[in-house]
């Protein structure tokens, strides 16, 4: 394991090249778009039924709600946990890894950059026939734009802030790999738990107070709930603003852990393989 | 059974992934008491006996879930040559034991649903129950073995197929007569989820209510309908058998 200072440029070229190769897919973005897009109406519809069926206020509007449903299934390649990058698993299990460990660079940015270009490259295919198909719809089932200007530019920022910020989480999923050797399970229930407590499976405002406090707590709704919920009109600007600031807390501290779980790791790999 | 920890994560992981999703019903129900005129407990019923069709039909039907492999490299050829039903020899080519976590917990959540509800389980309420267990699992394989069938044109697997299976198995874990009259009418007439859960439901919940035996026959046997599915699958599953020349080396 080598520590070189390496040179920007290369990490630049890099996700140039990952963009490229992911732009490649487009027919898996097609059927993509189109699960997605039955998905989407699937849960409008299940929302639509618990709305229309009781009187009482909620704390959040079913057009708010219809807001979210859109803006997930459009930028679902950002923030699904189990998307995964199988040459980072393959590279850990089969011991390729030990060609990655010779290179001049450091290799939590270089999976950094792959994953982060790996998920662009996917949901800028998927996220615009969505959107569209989504802004013109009829009444209640329609995309909308935000309230105003401000929550809209508050929106991309958290937007981008939140996509770090979910990489930075889905590092320890790979760096877990070299303690369990096989990444599914592993995989499979931190994405479960990592994507309830994002309020991708009920929206956060729709679960129980107690529960509510504890999502707070923890990183994953400042990834997707934040922007979405920004977007909807459902946080105003100056929690919008305090939120932006706790991103880039939690964005630190975890690429700090990260990178020293990482160096520990790799202190005791065996490499797999002859 | 090599990486054992693994197994495990795996086992534990196939619990919890639908356990959240029972979860976040049990949740929504927090906020909104009913829907559609259905509470909690009643969609905790609809919910169970779909996900346990879907999770033994995934331990059993595996073979058909991953058909391309087979097809791509050939090694379909080798259960063409043996004296056996091919479609026998594709379903016992595969067991998926970690799905017993799926399995384990769709049978806690009907148990749940049971025990909160009062139904009279009498002879016939009792065939009903085991017809749209059976009813469900054989919708499932129905569908496996469509998308199945599309690998011997496409060779790859389809990934839309699964709007069908997962697709279906979420729409139908609630009540179908929440949804527009087109997508109840699909889950009815096409694919038949609708026959194992939603129909049957509403006379064991009495829902709705009959004093002619034959109406109550009819719906006690409703989810054969679902059995009934799987004919045309298998029909147009041999179609494709037909059209099928080895990609072999």
């Amino acid at each position: 394991m080598r520590y070189r200072q390496s040179n920007v440029r290369s990490y630049i070229a890099y996700f140039f090249l990952q963009i490229k190769q992911g732009l490649q897919y487009r027919t898996a973005a097609i059927a993509g778009a189109i699960t997605q897009f039955c998905w989407g109406f699937m849960l409008l519809f299940i929302f639509q039924a618990f709305y229309q069926s009781n009187i009482q206020t909620q704390p959040i509007s079913y057009t708010q709600v219809v807001q979210i449903i859109w803006l997930q299934q459009a930028f679902l390649a950002f923030f699904v946990l189990w998307f995964r990058d199988n040459d980072i698993f393959t590279m850990i299990l089969t011991g390729s890894i030990a060609y990655e460990l010779c290179r001049p660079i450091h290799l939590y940015s270089f999976w950094f950059v792959k994953l982060i270009s790996a998920r662009l490259s996917s949901a800028s295919l998927r996220c615009m026939p969505i959107l569209l198909v989504a802004a013109f719809l009829p009444a209640p089932y329609s995309l909308k734009l935000p309230p105003t200007m401000e929550h809209f530019l508050y929106f991309f920022l958290t937007l981008f802030l939140g996509l770090v910020l979910l990489v930075t989480i889905s590092m320890f999923v790979y760096i877990s790999t070299f303690y369990t050797y096989s990444a599914v399970g592993s995989m499979l229930l931190f994405a479960v738990f990592g994507e309830f407590f994002a309020g991708l499976i009920i929206p956060v405002p729709l679960m129980p107070l107690w529960l509510q406090k504890i999502v707070y707590a923890l990183p994953f709704r400042y990834t997707c709930d934040v922007p979405f919920r920004i977007y909807a009109g459902h946080i105003g600007i100056p929690e919008a603003i305090v939120s932006i600031f706790i991103q880039l807390g939690w964005i630190l501290l975890l690429v700090v852990l990260g990178r020293l779980l990482l160096q520990k790791s790799l202190q005791r790999v065996v490499v797999h393989g002859g | 059974m090599e990486y054992r920890t693994s197994f495990l994560l795996l086992s534990f992981a196939q619990f919890f992934v639908p356990f959240l999703i029972f979860v976040s019903i049990y949740l929504l129900f927090q906020r909104f008491p009913t829907i559609a005129g259905w509470n909690l407990y009643e969609v905790a019923f609809c919910y169970g006996i779909i996900h346990i069709g879907f999770s033994i039909s995934e331990c059993i039907g595996r073979g058909f879930d991953s058909f391309s492999p087979l097809v791509r490299k050939g090694l379909l050829d080798r259960f063409l040559l043996r004296p056996q039903s091919i479609i026998l020899q594709i379903l016992g080519s595969q067991f998926e034991f970690t799905r017993i976590g799926r399995l384990l917990q769709s049978i806690m959540v009907l148990g749940f649903a049971i025990i909160h509800l009062d139904i009279v389980w009498n002879f016939q309420a009792i065939l009903t129950l085991i017809f749209m267990i059976v009813g469900g699992v054989f919708i499932f394989i129905g569908i496996f073995m469509l998308g199945a069938t599309l690998c011997f044109w496409t060779i790859e697997g389809i990934e839309l197929v699964n709007i069908l299976t997962d697709g279906g198995r979420e729409i139908s874990q609630y009540p179908l007569n929440i949804y527009p009259e087109g997508i109840r009418r699909f889950f009815t007439f096409i694919i038949p989820f609708g026959v194992v859960n939603y129909i049957p439901l509403l006379f064991l919940l009495g829902k709705i209510q009959t004093s002619s035996l034959v109406v109550s026959i009819l719906y006690t046997a409703t989810p054969l309908a679902g059995i009934g599915f799987v004919f045309p699958c298998i029909f147009i599953w041999n179609l494709g058998l037909r059209h099928y020349s080895s990609t072999g080396t």
